[in-house]
């Protein structure tokens, strides 16, 4: 299939699905039907051409599926009378569903797993077997998975209308973090290997975008927008040819995108003149001071470090914590990053955490203590289950190997606790 | 996350188990499975052959040398694996207590992460 026309079908598929199930209901059936006529427009316009009504191809096409459907369900006769004593769909105005269809993919009663891997199929408009590969799972299991979270949300009962009040709040900060779990999981990719992946951080700028579009006055969304711009913006940069991984202070800031970045500041700055403050906001405005430093040492770790105790306020997380000792050592030297890192060890989430002991490992290298430092990227590298954070973590140990034990070479080391 | 849930079978207990017991052994690995598949949580199961009809492999000075039976002579053998698929920890726990062999006095299960290929750094 060409490019244009698979944007072009993943544009029309919330907006075709929001159209059917505002005139028949039934979100499970319609989202089957649609993604029958997707398949079938992926098939048949790069031979025959784009038809002229796109959107009214598709929604002919998906409302005969969804008839077929219901005429060989024999417990739904009655529907099929009703549903053939109907006209044929004409292509309805301009309503775009596509929050509508996010709130109902993100409902509350599913988990993450499965609001994002529905988010993806129908709002995304990605097949059940590309939604499969990107999460390195059979199609099988992720098919599975979809047809659980649709009989869910057909349990549910839940209306397909916008939410109102509090409740819609509550309900768009799902979105949003489903939407940051989609990009995370293509941000952690390395790059080459698994390009597939790192196309789900692309789909979550782009159903980001959409989001903006509908509510440009909500400072969280334009947050969460210009923070995956300005992450986006690094993925050439964090990660070498052959996967490993390349800490920030080391990166080739100049294979940063420059466009991400302007356009991520951007975004920055109009949202913080907006009313609130919110945890997407602020982590935005952190990557943007970094973004802003021509060089890692120009850095302004004081904005950093203010940015990361106003998160700390608003939304406190061991891990938020955890990212303030690192500016805080930037700025008041190690030892008072140590010391904001010792106020983590009563907390039970952070217990053998490999995060926490990575940074006590990388402040203990700059206090000088290496013997310590070794360790604790021993230790650290050992509670990883990523193999590329556990490479970069034994590369760092054997960068502060006490001599003792260098003269081993290769061989098991002694250190243990 | 995707974790490995491995069975440990000791021969002798199996073999002390009623034909009853080891019956509904076998229905519960079938209900397990069902429910996993059902809930897109399944990746791969598979049961091993007994482990007298392991070979062990080396290879010195070039040469292959096959011998019987398994690798380490202990009481408990990998009799067999889930691959899963599931939101947490918690969860691969709280799956793997619903394996019967977990039920068994004797046996057990063990649950361990997958390494996965990808990684983020905060430094």
């Amino acid at each position: 299939m060409t490019a244009p026309i698979e944007d072009l079908l993943r544009e029309l598929t919330p907006q075709v699905l929001g159209a059917l199930i505002r005139r028949h209901g039934q979100f499970e059936g319609c989202e089957d039907a649609v993604q029958e006529a997707v398949l079938a427009a992926a098939v048949q316009w790069p031979d025959e051409g784009v038809p002229d009504n796109p959107r009214g191809w598709l929604r002919t096409v998906a409302s005969r599926r969804l008839i077929d459907q219901v005429r060989s369900d024999r417990a739904r006769r009655e529907r099929e009378r009703a549903m053939a004593a109907e006209a044929a769909p004409e292509d309805i105005p301009d309503t775009d569903d596509t929050l509508v269809l996010l709130f109902l993919c993100c409902h509350p009663t599913l988990t993450p797993a499965s609001q994002t891997a529905l988010t993806l199929r129908a709002v995304g408009g990605l097949t059940t077997a590309e939604i499969a590969r990107a999460f390195l799972v059979p199609e099988a299991a992720m098919a599975a998975r979809i047809s659980r979270a649709k009989q869910r949300v057909k349990a549910a009962g839940s209306s397909f209308s916008l939410p109102a009040g509090e409740e819609r709040e509550e309900r768009l900060r799902v979105v949003l973090h489903v939407l940051y779990l989609i990009f995370n999981e293509g941000y952690t990719a390395s790059s080459g290997r698994h390009l597939h992946r790192a196309d789900l951080a692309r789909e979550a700028i782009r159903l980001t975008r959409m989001v903006h579009a509908q509510l440009p006055g909500d400072g969280e969304v334009t947050g969460l927008l210009a923070l995956m711009l300005l992450t986006h913006a690094r993925r050439e940069a964090r990660t070498t040819a052959g996967g490993d991984l390349v800490p920030l202070a080391e990166q080739d800031r100049s294979s940063w995108d420059g466009e991400l970045i302007a356009e991520g500041t951007e975004l920055v700055k109009s949202s913080l003149a907006g009313p609130a403050l919110g945890p997407y906001q602020l982590q935005a405005a952190i990557a943007a001071t970094h973004a802003d430093a021509a060089t890692a040492g120009e850095t302004n770790w004081a904005q950093v470090h203010a940015l990361y105790l106003i998160l700390e306020r608003i939304a406190p997380n061991p891990v938020v914590t955890l990212n303030r000792a690192i500016a805080l050592a930037e700025t008041e030297g190690p030892q008072a990053g140590l010391a904001l890192l010792a106020t983590l060890d009563a907390d039970e989430r952070m217990a053998g955490n490999h995060h926490l002991l990575s940074v006590r490992a990388h402040l203990l290298e700059k206090t000088g203590d290496t013997a310590a430092a070794h360790d604790h990227y021993r230790r650290a590298a050992r509670a990883t289950a990523s193999l590329a954070e556990q490479r970069y973590l034994e590369s760092r140990a054997g960068r502060v190997r006490p001599p003792a034990t260098q003269t081993r070479g290769e061989g098991p080391d002694q250190i243990t606790t | 996350m995707k974790f490995l849930i491995s069975m440990h079978i000791n021969p002798a207990v199996l073999d002390a188990l009623t034909d009853e017991e080891k019956a509904a052994i076998g229905d519960g690995h079938g209900k397990f499975m069902d429910e996993l598949r059902q809930s897109g949580e399944l990746l791969l199961t598979q049961a091993l052959a007994d482990p007298s009809q392991a070979a062990v492999v080396t290879v010195r000075n070039g040469q292959p040398v096959v011998t019987d039976g398994p690798f380490l002579e202990a009481k408990e053998y990998l009799g067999g694996f889930y691959l899963i698929d599931c939101e947490d920890k918690d969860r691969a726990i709280e799956l793997a207590a619903q394996i019967p062999d977990a039920a068994i006095p004797g046996l057990g299960v063990e649950v361990r992460q997958v390494m996965f290929s990808d990684g983020q750094l905060e430094v």
